[in-house]
């Protein structure tokens, strides 16, 4: 079956949504999602593929109708929202199954809330969890059931309530990879042989093959804030083929494109890659973020990379490989890029001549191309170190930096790129940090 | 497809020796509490007709019995003044921002000070009857047992987890349904601890309140309480012994059949998703269980819940949130806040008329000197007692089968009322000729002493066992193993001990600080003596200024001390 079944019935529709929370210091506002126009339609599943902080949850969540969008609107099915959404049910990433309630018990609860009469209950329950699966673990309770069995069980909950569309947030994020492969195997299954009593799914991920392999169209989400960078059709027959090469063009692209914020998302999958010309725009050394990855898990990354052939090797590979998730590996990657230890291109990433050289050398040296690359390459460090050196005793507060920070990041994003800049200056040696005092110090002259 | 619940299960033979158990079990249960709470009806003239209390130890029983039944019925009133007003607390902005510090205040108020207080009035609202002091004990125990649980309710419901609440929104669950399927359960684990502990500490104050002397008028109200007090001022030691064996067994009776199964009921309650590692058991539980007359009932009157529980969610249909008028609201939110600066204002300017028109500034200032001196003894009081029990406590905690073996004896001591040994003590100080001024710290921490012990014990076994190998690798010992290893990892668990026996150690001052044998009374010069004193005469400004004087100590030191040791804890020494 292809993706025929979609009509253009549109079903949930986003017009110009924005999406602002308060600072938990009650100063300002942090935007999460800015302008977003997207249309649900009858018939098809949907995508919305993000890194993290990319709003992608928020999204979910305003198109259930459980948070209220600060700007904009949201029909469904050609009325406003109000309230939450009663065509809507949602498979969680945690499974937020109650644990004091049984299977069936759980997968009755919105049967209950609707009034639904004890006998007719129990038949509709049994029945839905009979699909997933399911069937004889009914007086059970969660805390019994593996992490898949919990999932099955979110999953009878949600169909049991025949939604219009089935909202997904993460669904297979908290399993194990051969868990993960089956049930999503199956959900899918489900769906190409119209057995779900829903007419249209919205799936929540950060895994690009994940998206590529449920979905008829993929929502490329970007960070800060939160926008729609584009679409891609998926224009396979179902059920998707993993091994058809149409399937790794995409998946290659989505990775191209999750890498590198600047590229285009299209649909001929020809990367315009336009390779950050460092702008000559005087810009604050602390606006530029750094990736959130840890010095060790850069040289990590290095060193794995020299074990290959021309030291090269396709991402998508090797996130399969390492078994790490986007949001795991894509910083790493970055940060790689950043220092200039490694490139980023088509899909692919290469160790540059320094990289290699930091993979293979002594520990001692490879911490003084570390610093020797930080100083070069990340504005933020070096302005840091500039900032110490000009002090007569080596030393400054944490705040002072943390406001400048401040400046260009949301408070809890701030404290993760100080968290990140410590850790790398920390590692380059170019600096330490004290957290009972909250200060921040050239290292003693003799450890130079 | 198996139906729900099987069949042959319900077409077995319906009895077996569980149910007639739990039928015997259950008829005498009521019996006893409709012969005792007959007695809560007598009459009551004083002060011409008054209760009398009987020494014969035979008569102990029904004493017990008559105390034992206050607690319940002040641990019923708890619960449902704790789901009340932690629910209003946690839903509506507004009042959240009254009611939680008035919880904080209410929580440090001593307990034995709401007694002197309430329990002329109680009397007057049931003249001619016994239950007007019946209703003063049971209201001292309700505020000895509530404050704790409420906030603990209160604090669960803010912290439900988001993915919870957001499926129950979802799945559109009404607020009945909501507050039975998610609110209380998530809350249980916390509500039945803090109840458990309450129940243990209300025993002092049963025993306290049932023998006051209020505007020199002796009231006694059948009980243990009185029992001893009787005992005391006959100078009857054989009595005071039969006394002490049957609160002991009045306190294990009450937790194998009463906190035991409940705390094995409440084990599906907990939040983790994974099995734990061992269950807790209760025998009186496992006869419930197997018994099946409980789930018979259960299918006989299912349809009948099921309606009430409909019409219930019927009535409180799924709140959707309001478009907000920001404008509005604002205003709103000022004109509240205007009127709560007047009430405060009110009553800042009643206190200053009540400190300089009826009671004299000289007057505060002598109180807050004895304030200062029950500080002081309190303050050793933790000292010694922390120097005493930690290490002992730790040594324990170390040893896994000795602290399996302790944690319950531990409980047990912390929830025997400690004024039941002061009779025996005080003979002691008389013939020693030990000065109460000292004496009576040890009084104070006959109670106090053994939440440090307990949480000392709990402290010391959660150390990870990797640290302590490896301290015994690097052969750490003495001074440098507990300021490296024991000391940190302890800390959090010892300020929560700390904070618990503070508490207790000030409550107890109002009664430790004057104690008497027969005609003998000593008195050691503190706030709480001069509280108990002034109940005593029922001055009531001087009840007044003692009381508030002492809560001020309690959330003074809650605020610059404990708190700051709090963060302390979570942040430093966060295992």
């Amino acid at each position: 079956m292809t993706s025929i079944r979609v009509t253009n019935e549109a079903l949930i529709v986003m017009e110009g949504v924005s999406k602002s929370f308060p600072q938990p210091d009650g100063k300002g506002e942090h935007l999460v999602l800015h302008q977003i126009d997207l249309t649900i339609r009858a018939g098809e599943v949907v995508a919305l593929l993000g890194r993290s902080g990319s709003g992608k949850s928020t999204l979910l969540r305003i198109m259930a109708g459980l948070l209220k969008p600060t700007k904009g609107r949201v029909l469904n099915r050609g009325k406003q929202l109000m309230g939450t959404n009663p065509d809507v049910a949602i498979v969680f990433q945690s499974f937020a199954l109650l644990p004091w309630l049984t299977v069936l018990g759980n997968t009755e609860l919105g049967l209950e809330a609707k009034g639904i009469d004890r006998q007719t209950r129990h038949t509709q329950a049994l029945k839905a969890l009979d699909l997933v699966g399911l069937d004889g673990f009914e007086s059970a309770y969660p805390r019994e059931l593996s992490g898949g069995m919990k999932q099955r069980v979110g999953f009878a909950r949600a169909l049991v309530m025949e939604p219009l569309v089935l909202f997904m947030d993460e669904p297979f994020s908290a399993l194990d990879v051969l868990t993960k492969e089956n049930l999503r195997g199956e959900v899918d299954d489900l769906w190409n042989a119209g057995q779900f009593p829903s007419s249209s799914i919205v799936i929540v991920t950060h895994d690009i093959e994940e998206a590529v392999f449920l979905a008829d169209r993929v929502i490329v989400l970007g960070s800060n804030p939160g926008h729609i960078r584009g679409e891609v059709l998926v224009d396979l027959p179902r059920s998707h083929d993993r091994a058809s090469p149409r399937f790794k063009a995409l998946v290659d692209h989505l990775y191209t494109v999750m890498t590198n914020p600047e590229a285009s998302v299209t649909q001929d999958l020809t990367t315009t890659q336009p390779k950050p010309v460092t702008t000559s725009i005087e810009r604050s050394p602390y606006s530029q973020a750094l990736p959130h990855a840890r010095s060790g898990a850069v040289s990590g990354l290095l060193e794995l990379l020299v074990e290959n052939s021309h030291d090269q090797v396709d991402i998508y590979q090797l996130a399969e490989r390492l078994q790490l998730t986007v949001d795991d590996l894509l910083p790493i990657l970055n940060a790689a890029d950043m220092l200039g230890f490694a490139e980023i291109m088509q899909g692919d990433i290469k160790l540059t001549d320094i990289g290699h050289d930091f993979a293979t050398t002594t520990i001692l040296r490879s911490k003084d191309l570390f610093r020797q690359q930080v100083l070069k390459q990340v504005p933020m460090l070096a302005s840091i170190e500039k900032t110490l050196t000009e002090k007569q005793n080596g030393s400054m507060r944490a705040e002072f930096f943390m406001n400048l920070l401040d400046e260009y990041f949301p408070r809890a994003e701030a404290e993760e790129q100080f968290a990140t800049a410590v850790d790398w200056g920390r590692y380059a040696e170019l600096f330490e940090y004290d957290a009972s005092e909250d200060r921040i110090y050239l290292p003693a002259i003799s450890n130079r | 497809m198996r139906p729900f619940p099987s069949p042959e299960a319900l077409r077995r033979f319906p009895f077996g020796l569980a149910d007639i158990a739990v039928i015997l079990g259950t008829l005498v249960l009521l019996a006893a509490i409709a012969k005792v709470g007959a007695g809560a009806l007598v009459s009551f003239q004083p002060p011409d007709d008054l209760p009398t209390i009987d020494l014969d130890p035979r008569n102990l029983p029904y004493y017990a019995a008559r105390s034992t039944l206050r607690m319940f019925v002040a641990m019923f009133f708890s619960l449902v003044f704790t789901f009340a007003y932690g629910y209003v607390a946690a839903k509506n902005r507004r009042a959240e921002k009254v009611l939680v510090p008035l919880l904080d205040i209410l929580q440090s108020v001593p307990v034995l000070g709401f007694l002197s207080i309430t329990v002329t009035g109680f009397i007057a609202l049931f003249p001619g009857s016994l239950l007007g002091l019946e209703a003063a004990s049971v209201f001292a125990i309700f505020t000895g047992q509530v404050w704790n649980m409420t906030f603990s309710f209160y604090q669960s419901l803010k912290t439900v987890p988001s993915e919870l609440d957001e499926a129950t929104r979802i799945y559109r669950l009404s607020g009945w349904e909501r507050f039975t399927k998610l609110e209380v359960p998530a809350s249980m684990m916390g509500l039945l601890w803090n109840a458990m502990m309450s129940f243990g500490g209300g025993w002092f104050f049963v025993t306290e309140s049932e023998a006051i002397t209020v505007l020199n008028q002796e009231f006694t109200l059948p009980g243990l309480g009185s029992y001893v007090a009787a005992a005391i001022a006959a100078e009857n030691l054989p009595a005071m012994g039969w006394a002490v064996v049957t609160i002991a067994v009045v306190i294990l009776l009450c937790n194998w059949l009463v906190w035991q199964p409940l705390v094995a009921w409440a084990d599906k309650f907990r939040m983790e998703q994974s099995a734990a590692a061992a269950a807790p058991e209760s025998r009186v539980y496992d006869l419930f269980k197997a018994a099946r007359l409980p789930s018979l009932m259960g299918q006989i009157f299912a349809p009948i819940s099921e309606g009430i529980n409909q019409f219930l969610a019927r009535l409180t249909p799924l709140r959707q949130p309001r478009p907000v008028n920001l404008e509005q609201q604002a205003q709103g939110d000022r004109i509240f806040n205007w009127l709560l600066l007047l009430i405060v204002g009110a009553l800042l300017a009643a206190l200053l008329r009540f400190i300089l028109v009826t009671v004299g500034v000289a007057e505060v200032l002598t109180v807050f000197g004895l304030g200062l001196i029950t500080l002081l003894r309190v303050v050793i009081l933790m000292i010694v007692a922390t120097l005493i029990w930690t290490p002992i406590g730790v040594a324990i905690g170390f040893n896994p089968q000795l602290a399996a073996l302790s944690q319950p004896i531990v409980q047990f001591l912390a929830s025997f009322p400690a004024n039941f040994l002061f009779p025996f003590a005080t003979l002691f100080f008389i013939r020693t000729n030990i000065s109460i001024q000292i004496g009576s710290i040890f009084l104070m921490a006959l109670g106090a002493q053994w939440y440090i012990l307990f949480n000392s014990i709990s402290g010391a076994m959660s150390i990870p066992t990797d640290l302590r190998e490896m301290a015994k690798g690097f052969n750490l010992q003495g001074w440098q193993l507990w300021r490296k290893v024991i000391i940190p990892g302890i800390f959090s668990t010892w300020v929560t001990g700390g904070i618990t026996a503070m508490g207790g150690a000030w409550n107890a001052s109002i009664v430790a600080e004057i104690v008497s044998w027969g005609p003998t009374t000593l008195t050691a010069t503190g706030l709480g003596s001069y509280i108990e004193e002034a109940t005593r005469l029922g001055d009531w400004p001087r009840i007044t200024l003692g009381i508030g004087m002492m809560s001020l100590f309690v959330v003074g030191l809650n605020h610059l001390f404990w708190r700051r040791l709090y963060q302390l804890a979570e942040t430093k020494y966060h295992l």
